[in-house]
């Protein structure tokens, strides 16, 4: 077999974090009943006007900024025309002569290997509504809810090689933007969606082969997948001494495999032209000015804070900075307690394992900073010892309950009556000689049973130390 | 005294005065129309019941001692069938909108309302202001009032024959290549198309956004201006409208144009042009001199490429508009179907007119890839160059004057089969559209068959007051004549 190359450029659809929509002013609000999110301005009713939310274009000029674009400063909308049910205007309010950024890029890593992957474009755009197949009546319904929520799609440049690649691109691109506050980047309800164009050449080959776009992966895992698949496939067919055909393939996560939706021979004519109904965007230096200097830290430069000011492992600055979720919840707990050793080890610790165990991404996270502070507090002031903290813990991250409440009202404190610890040691001594003498002829192992069944007679809610520190004394 | 001979500003005053209820003059509007309207066909819809609830809601606000800044509280008024009216229907004149009711209305009726206007109806028009006879139309043509073997001009038919019928106090009317202006001089009454921008788009259902404006049709000037200013302003929800903060318009309500420059482009009175049209045209000219403005010829060739670039962009842009109606949300469908694109195509197929259909394809064509370089981009060029060709003209000239239309009212049927023939009969009217300016058009004489000649005034942009003032100096010289009501009975 030949040697041969991937080539890889991706379009990636993210959905803005923007309160209401593009053009309206009904919520972005993810789910509701069907229809209900809907206005005549973002259904598209005759004579309705569209008037833009401003916050969309500092989203994108804030993305565009953040990957190194040229922003455009007078740029405009486009209308692309076609006819499909879940687009109730007819056309989809677009940019394809002046979009918002251009020509930037992002740094990547892979397997120790850094490489920029450049961003030809982002441009703003209106999503459209969502069709459901109702097969009891066998009929399709639309839902106009996420009609007019605001997107911006960005292109980056045929620069990756590699699923591992694309991979890190997206990685990286989406904790830029969720850093940014720019989208939350579910891909899971489709605030993060991503079509890949793929093609194969032999090695050094000067010309890209003929590239064929993917859509409908809906995880990092079925990209991985779906690109692997791809570039099998095409392989395949130019091993055969065949053609790969120019289309749009839609990727079937189930059967693991791509099917052809449309040839370009298919492709529509979008009839693009400039939106009237909208004047250009002027975009001053002060504005631009103004959306540089409100630019949140970034993922780099928090891990280096991290380090530096709290003192805490390289390592776990890579993972607690490796979400913005859990950044936010470290730096708002250290906030409160100023502990950030402790914190760190929460979430590295119990938060990773619970999050492991309920397979959830630490996005879903609902517990709040304040209740995990209070724990903290808890186990600092030695109200409750570490075994208990960690069943309370779970509770904390299970149902956000407060662990100062929770504690109380379940009886969970440790017992520092002194006077009752030792009675009840002197019970534990003279219930077990055995242990005692093994201990006194130098079997250190036999104060471990001995504290534990203090531990027991006391419910758990002693503290070791200060058992230990009795069980000697009496001993 | 007959009510609805009077005109809008007289019959608020005797409102006002208490010499005539506003349910009194809704009822005689409403009588008149009944009687009368069969001949003209001005009205798609006539909301009876509405407007005289609504009658009695502004009299009782006015004998409360409201709405005494609102010159036109309690007059009767209608509004072409492209504008939404909430919970009533909004045809354009079209068989795909037949029954579409609009949930909200539009920021024009919003502001109609707040001011004490009485709607009794929605107005007959060229199917989606594709027209310039209002022979579109999918409820039959619209006939002119003072002669009804001949066209009221278009598209804005309904608008302007309804106030020269008597059949409405005044009317709002919309203009994207002349349709307030062709039709009011057809129907020898006064149209006013506002600088592209003063009022509101949102709820005009949209032929060529970039060109489309609303504007008032009255028997004078003056009632014209009245309800220019109710409906002129920001609009928020229109992102093209412009704030100007100055939409006093009646303060230009002045007989005097000592000293105003006016120009006349000497290609609107060459070859083309009627000669009876011209004649009366030059007399309006010298009436103008003679009242102290200063009156001079000049040439302003790019105006000759009007017509083409108007029809590539309008059609383009409606195609793109015209889309949404599928038969999916609302609207006319189909019954018999086989599919999605089944839907789409018969819907569309059977929905819309014939010219409705010519304009969505040229549009569709001039955009599609391959051709926009060559079409749609140059149309724009040509545009860009006819704003350029004004605004020079403006260095030099308050006003400019010409004809509104080359010719007086056709006869019905006569423009139809050649649809290239209507399109060269825009020739005066589009320029202006294209270039965003102000212009009134209002009768100046009358040809030897007895049909009323329109007098156009341009402006520079947002120099409403500056055409005012000469169309209302003008108007000061001459009677307003009402149509006989029996030619060609």
């Amino acid at each position: 077999m030949k040697n041969y190359e991937t080539v890889i450029g991706l379009e990636v659809h993210v959905e803005l974090a923007t309160k209401s929509k593009i053009f309206c002013g009904c919520t972005t609000e993810f789910g509701g009943a069907p229809n209900t999110h809907v206005c005549p301005v973002c259904t598209g009713m005759p004579g309705t006007l569209p008037v833009l939310n401003k916050k969309v274009v500092e989203y994108a000029i804030a993305a565009g900024l953040a990957t190194g674009c040229t922003i455009t400063q007078k740029c405009k909308f486009d209308r692309k025309n076609y006819f499909y049910p879940d687009l109730p205007k007819a056309y989809q309010v677009s940019q394809l002569y002046l979009p918002i950024c251009r020509d930037g890029g992002i740094e990547i890593e892979v397997d120790g290997v850094k490489k920029v992957i450049g961003i030809h474009e982002i441009h703003m755009e209106e999503d459209a509504g969502k069709l459901v197949h109702d097969p009891w009546d066998d009929c399709t319904l639309v839902d106009y809810n996420r009609c007019g929520v605001p997107l911006v799609e960005i292109v980056s440049d045929p620069d990756m090689r590699s699923a591992d690649e694309v991979i890190a691109y997206l990685e990286k691109l989406k904790l830029i933007l969720q850093y940014l506050g720019v989208s939350d980047c579910k891909m899971q309800e489709g605030s993060l969606r991503a079509d890949i164009n793929l093609s194969i050449r032999e090695v050094g080959a000067p010309e890209f082969g003929t590239r064929t776009e993917m859509k409908n992966m809906n995880s990092f895992k079925a990209i991985a997948r779906a690109i692997e698949g791809e570039r099998k496939r095409q392989i395949e067919l130019l091993e055969y001494g065949k053609k790969v055909v120019q289309e749009t393939r839609r990727w079937d996560d189930n059967k693991d495999t791509s099917f052809a939706m449309r040839s370009k021979e298919d492709a529509q004519d979008y009839r693009y032209f400039p939106e009237p109904d909208l004047v250009p965007i002027e975009i001053g230096d002060d504005w631009l000015e103004e959306i540089k200097n409100r630019e949140p830290e970034l993922r780099d430069a928090k891990m280096l804070r991290y380090e530096t000011e709290y003192d805490i492992p390289e390592y776990d600055a890579v993972i607690i900075t490796g979400s913005k979720k859990l950044a936010d919840i470290f730096e708002a707990t250290v906030a409160i307690c100023n502990k950030p050793k402790e914190v760190s080890n929460w979430l590295m610790v119990e938060t990773m394992r619970l999050l492991k165990e309920h397979e959830m991404e630490p996005e879903e996270i609902k517990f709040a900073p304040e209740n995990l502070a209070k724990l903290i507090g808890l186990v600092d002031t030695k109200a409750i010892n570490r075994t208990v903290a960690k069943e309370v813990f779970e509770k904390v991250f299970a149902e956000n309950i407060d662990p100062e409440q929770y504690v109380e009202a379940n009886g969970l404190k440790t017992v520092n009556d002194e006077g009752a610890l030792r009675t009840t040691i002197e019970g534990i001594i003279a219930a077990n000689p055995q242990s005692v003498e093994d201990y006194h002829n130098g079997k250190e192992k036999a104060i471990g049973f001995l504290v534990g069944q203090t531990m027991k007679a006391m419910k758990g809610k002693a503290d070791p130390g200060m058992i230990n520190q009795i069980l000697k004394e009496l001993l | 005294m007959d009510i609805t001979t009077l005109t809008a500003l007289e019959l608020s005053a005797k409102i006002k005065d208490g010499e005539i209820s506003v349910v009194e003059a809704t009822k005689a509007q409403i009588e008149r129309i009944k009687k009368e309207d069969q001949k003209y066909n001005c009205y798609v819809t006539v909301l009876e019941e509405e407007a005289l609830a609504r009658a009695q809601q502004v009299q009782a606000l006015i004998d409360a001692g409201e709405l005494k800044d609102s010159p036109l509280a309690g007059v009767p008024m209608a509004i072409k069938d492209n504008m939404c009216t909430k919970g009533a229907l909004t045809t354009c004149s079209s068989k795909i909108l037949g029954n579409f009711k609009p949930p909200y209305n539009a920021t024009v009726v919003e502001k109609l309302e707040a001011a004490g206007a009485i709607i009794i109806g929605k107005l007959n028009m060229d199917e989606f202001a594709m027209g310039s006879t209002t022979e579109t139309s999918f409820y039959g043509p619209t006939k002119n009032p003072w002669n009804v073997e001949h066209v009221p001009g278009g598209s804005s038919g309904g608008a302007a024959a309804a106030v020269a019928a008597e059949e409405a106090f005044y009317t709002l009317g919309s203009d994207t290549g002349g349709s307030i202006r062709q039709p009011s001089s057809f129907c020898g009454v006064t149209g006013i198309k506002p600088t592209y921008g003063t009022v509101s788009r949102y709820g005009l259902i949209a032929y060529a956004s970039s060109l489309d404006q609303i504007g008032p049709i009255a028997r004078n000037v003056s009632d014209c201006v009245a309800a220019l200013e109710v409906i002129s302003g920001y609009d928020k929800k229109d992102s093209t409208s412009v704030d100007t903060g100055e939409y006093k318009y009646t303060d230009a309500l002045v007989d005097d144009v000592k000293g105003m420059k006016i120009g006349i482009p000497r290609g609107y009175i060459g070859k083309g042009l009627d000669e009876e049209v011209k004649n009366s045209i030059l007399k309006a000219a010298k009436v103008l001199e003679e009242k102290g403005a200063i009156v001079e010829e000049f040439d302003m060739d790019i105006v000759d490429y009007a017509i083409p670039a108007y029809y590539v962009i309008a059609s383009a842009e409606a195609s793109s508009n015209l889309s949404r109606f599928d038969g999916v949300k609302y609207g006319y469908r189909t019954e018999d179907f086989n599919g999605l694109q089944d839907v789409y195509k018969k819907t569309r197929s059977e929905g819309f007119g014939m010219e409705v259909k010519r304009r969505m394809m040229i549009g569709a064509f001039v955009l599609s890839s391959g051709y926009y370089d060559a079409y749609y981009n140059k149309a724009l060029k040509v545009k860009a160059l006819i704003k350029e060709g004004f605004d020079k003209a403006f260095s030099k000239y308050d006003v400019i004057l010409g004809p509104t239309a080359p010719s007086t009212a056709l006869k019905i049927g006569e423009n139809l089969s050649d649809p290239l023939k209507m399109y060269l009969g825009d020739i005066y009217t589009v320029s202006v559209n294209l270039a965003g300016l102000p212009a009134i058009s209002l009768p100046c004489g009358m040809d030897s068959k007895g049909l009323p000649i329109g007098l156009q005034l341009i402006g520079k942009h947002f120099g409403e007051k500056d055409i005012i003032r000469a169309a209302y100096s003008f108007e000061q010289t001459r009677e307003y004549v009402r149509p006989t009501f029996t030619k060609g009975e």
